[in-house]
């Protein structure tokens, strides 16, 4: 078991910059979710920590022990790719002893360790069978199994589930984070599911264009973005954002208004807004609610498209006073397109961001 | 669209027609014409009418006798020696023109080795053929493993990212574009026994110690010569077609290996070369095809000679249908010849099957 910290981690391919300057710290056991929009450098992030890429600045330590120049199978991790990555012409039991072969284990020990596999991975029926008659899910099952018999203190996983259907993925989820709790590993994963960001993390790093935005708890990162785009990333629906104008800044509170909307007055804390400044108010679609009087909502529009998923209604709304929203009301709502809509919102839950 | 002329079916027969008409006439006409002849007495030209001979050409071209001849004695029945004291032998001819065995007819020495006192000739009623086939089948058997080799070895060299790597890559393929004949020509001057390319060369390395060899005049080193300078000529084309297999390989199974920290042997044994399967078996067949078809280094270089020691079976096929205008003979090898290739093939196939 290892924690795993990284400080001003840089990498170039060439000229150009993808990593610049990442400072994580991972304890013992933790998991730890990548997230980014495509290209923002997790993958390259993660095979550094794996020793498939070169760190071009900055250290990378694990238990402790600077690893920048150190070969990948002497770092104690191991790495479960996208792709599954094992190999066809060998049967499960073979893939899922790799490491072990290369390592010369003797054929004792390498049954007992893959046996030990199979079992945590309910995969003894599968031991004896080519990748070729396996399932996708099963697949992926045995490039873990692979990662497993090495007994890493670090598990990366590269978009593991990608490549699964739905259902799938919902399963293996919970059984990668049942072996989390079984194994006690530090693992990290890169993924581009929200979803599984937020069921998984015990933290999450926000990372765009090889910066990291933000790190935090999922919950934090959900009910506190640190920026604009750590909360348009975080949540489904994105969150909206509508242009506001600071109209006074008190101790404990800043009265914002626009075109589409009345003075209100906003909760905040820490950032200091001067008066007539600009700023950004985001408001997360599921906080927007409609009010049983029409009349009454700080929001006036029309519906613009309705979809509804049975248990929420997403309503896209072309405000009367310019400007779009999108809210998600949390029961199944027959609305018309193009009928009259009046939305409102707690005022405590709203976000406001400075302009950059 | 669906008109007339796709629709209907002695248009498509109409279009097929050339194609067909030629594969007919060129290869599926004399395929078979090539049988029925070989059980003929046809030649080129000749005034008498052809006759059925049944398998009396292959009679004539595979009959072999093994003769054991006693030493000579005198009248005291001791053993005749000369100086060195090896015994004498009658000459093989007192037997195979010896009207009370007529069994041995027309057979010739091929080769003898000695049991005892007693000498044991192998006779062959076509010693040229003979030593045809046992050179066509040392040159397949060195020629599989050695530009089979050579070419992965090549691949493995060329497939890296590296600077001006193409350069390699087009230098190692041009012997391949240039015409058989025209190499065989080049090399005729490499070999020179006088002032050729390769004495010059080793005489030179040597500081004038290496005696000048007629590489292409010996019996003991023609066939080696053009086994070398056949292996040169067509490694190319071999590299390419690995090449393009190695790239049919994931790189994540690479970093798998990595990861476990596998040696480039283990790499090899583990991941390539499995990878490499099928393209293994069309090398292998392709070269072991085309080097039963040697031919044009040959009939440009030695001509079968010095003293037979370069014949091949094409070569001989050429020589006695045109030469020889021999046809039913030249028949009867081409005949034996497809025999031969159709059996390794598929104890090729048999060999290199996919075991599940
Ligand atoms: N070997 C390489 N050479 C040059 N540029 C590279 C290389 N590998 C990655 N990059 C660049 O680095 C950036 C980050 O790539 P990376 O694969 O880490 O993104 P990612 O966040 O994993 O994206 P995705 O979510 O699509 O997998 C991209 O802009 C990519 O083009
Ligand atoms: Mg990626």
């Amino acid at each position: 078991m290892a924690d795993v910290s990284l400080s001003q981690v840089r990498k170039s391919f060439g000229s150009a910059e993808v990593i610049k300057g990442v400072d994580i710290d991972i304890s013992d056991g933790e998991f730890v979710v990548f997230v980014g929009p495509s290209g923002c450098g997790k993958s390259t992030l993660l095979r550094m920590i794996a020793g498939l890429e070169d760190i071009t600045s900055g250290t990378l330590e694990i238990d402790g022990r600077v690893v920048n120049d150190v070969q990948p199978k002497d770092r104690g991790i191991a790495m479960v790719f996208q792709t599954y990555a094992i190999f066809p012409h060998m049967s499960v039991r073979e893939n899922v002893a790799f490491g072990l072969t290369i390592a010369g284990v003797s054929r004792d020990e390498k049954e007992r360790k893959v046996n030990e596999a199979a079992r945590i991975l309910q995969m003894e029926h599968l031991l004896d069978r080519r990748p070729s008659q396996l399932s996708g899910g099963q697949r992926q099952r045995v490039a873990i199994g692979r990662a497993i018999v090495r007994d890493p203190a670090v598990f990366l996983f590269d978009e593991p589930l990608s490549n699964l259907d739905a259902a799938l993925r919902m399963d293996m989820r919970m059984e990668i984070g049942k072996l989390h709790n079984q194994l006690g590993a530090t693992m990290i994963y890169v993924t581009h599911d929200q979803v599984e960001a937020m069921t998984l993390a015990d933290k999450i790093v926000v990372l765009r264009d090889g910066v990291v935005q933000q790190i935090g708890a999922p919950m934090e990162l959900y009910h506190k973005p640190a920026n604009l785009f750590v909360a348009g990333f975080i949540g489904s629906p994105s969150m909206n954002f509508m242009d506001v104008e600071v109209l006074e800044a008190a101790g404990d509170g800043v009265t914002v208004k626009a075109p589409a909307l009345d003075p209100v007055k906003l909760h905040v804390d820490e950032q200091t807004y001067a008066a007539h400044s600009k700023a950004k108010l985001g408001l997360r679609p599921q906080y927007l609610s409609v009010p049983d009087d029409a009349s009454k909502g700080t929001l006036h529009g029309t519906v613009a498209l309705v979809e509804r998923l049975g248990t929420e209604t997403v309503v896209n709304v072309e405000l009367t006073r310019g400007g779009r929203i999108v809210a998600a009301l949390s029961e199944d709502k027959p609305l018309d397109i193009g009928s009259e809509i009046a939305l409102d919102f707690d005022p405590a839950k709203a976000h406001l961001f400075a302009e950059p | 669209m669906a008109s007339k002329l796709t629709t209907s079916n002695a248009a498509g027969w109409a279009f097929a027609l050339p194609g067909f008409g030629l594969i007919c006439l060129f290869i599926v006409v004399p395929f078979f014409l090539a049988f029925a002849l070989s059980l003929t007495n046809q030649r080129l030209i000749s005034p008498n009418p052809t006759e059925y001979v049944g398998f009396a050409n292959y009679k004539s071209l595979l009959s072999l006798a093994v003769i054991t001849l006693e030493p000579e004695r005198d009248e005291d029945g001791e053993i005749v020696r000369d100086e060195d004291g090896t015994p004498e032998y009658p000459r093989v001819r007192t037997i195979t023109r010896n009207p009370d065995f007529p069994e041995y007819r027309g057979m010739r020495e091929w080769f003898r080795w000695h049991s005892g006192d007693n000498a044991r000739v192998v006779v062959a009623s076509d010693v040229v053929f003979m030593k045809a086939l046992v050179n066509t089948l040392t040159f397949a058997l060195v020629i599989a493993p050695g530009q089979g080799g050579l070419a992965l070895l090549l691949a493995l060299l060329i497939n890296q990212r590296l600077r001006g790597i193409n350069i390699f890559r087009t230098i190692y393929f041009m012997p391949v574009v240039v015409s058989i004949v025209v190499v065989s020509l080049l090399w005729r001057f490499i070999y020179d026994g006088n002032d050729g390319l390769l004495n010059n060369l080793l005489s030179g390395l040597t500081f004038g110690l290496f005696e000048p060899i007629d590489w292409l005049g010996r019996t003991d080193t023609a066939l080696g010569s053009i086994i070398a300078m056949s292996i040169w000529q067509a490694v190319g084309f071999h590299m390419v077609i690995w090449l393009a297999g190695l790239q049919t390989i994931s790189p994540t199974l690479y970093e798998v290996a990595q990861i476990e920290g596998a040696s480039k042997w283990q790499t090899f044994r583990y991941v390539t070369w499995p990878g490499l399967r099928n393209t293994a078996v069309l090398v292998l067949i392709v070269i072991t095809m085309q080097a039963f078809a040697l031919f044009a280094q040959i009939d440009v270089m030695t001509n079968g000679g010095p003293l037979d020691s370069t014949q091949t079976l094409v070569f001989q096929a050429v020589e006695r249908g045109y030469g020889k205008q021999d046809i039913s003979g030249g028949s009867t090898i081409s005949v034996v010849l497809f025999l031969i290739v159709l059996t390794i093939s598929l104890v090729q196939r048999y060999l290199t099957r996919e075991r599940s």
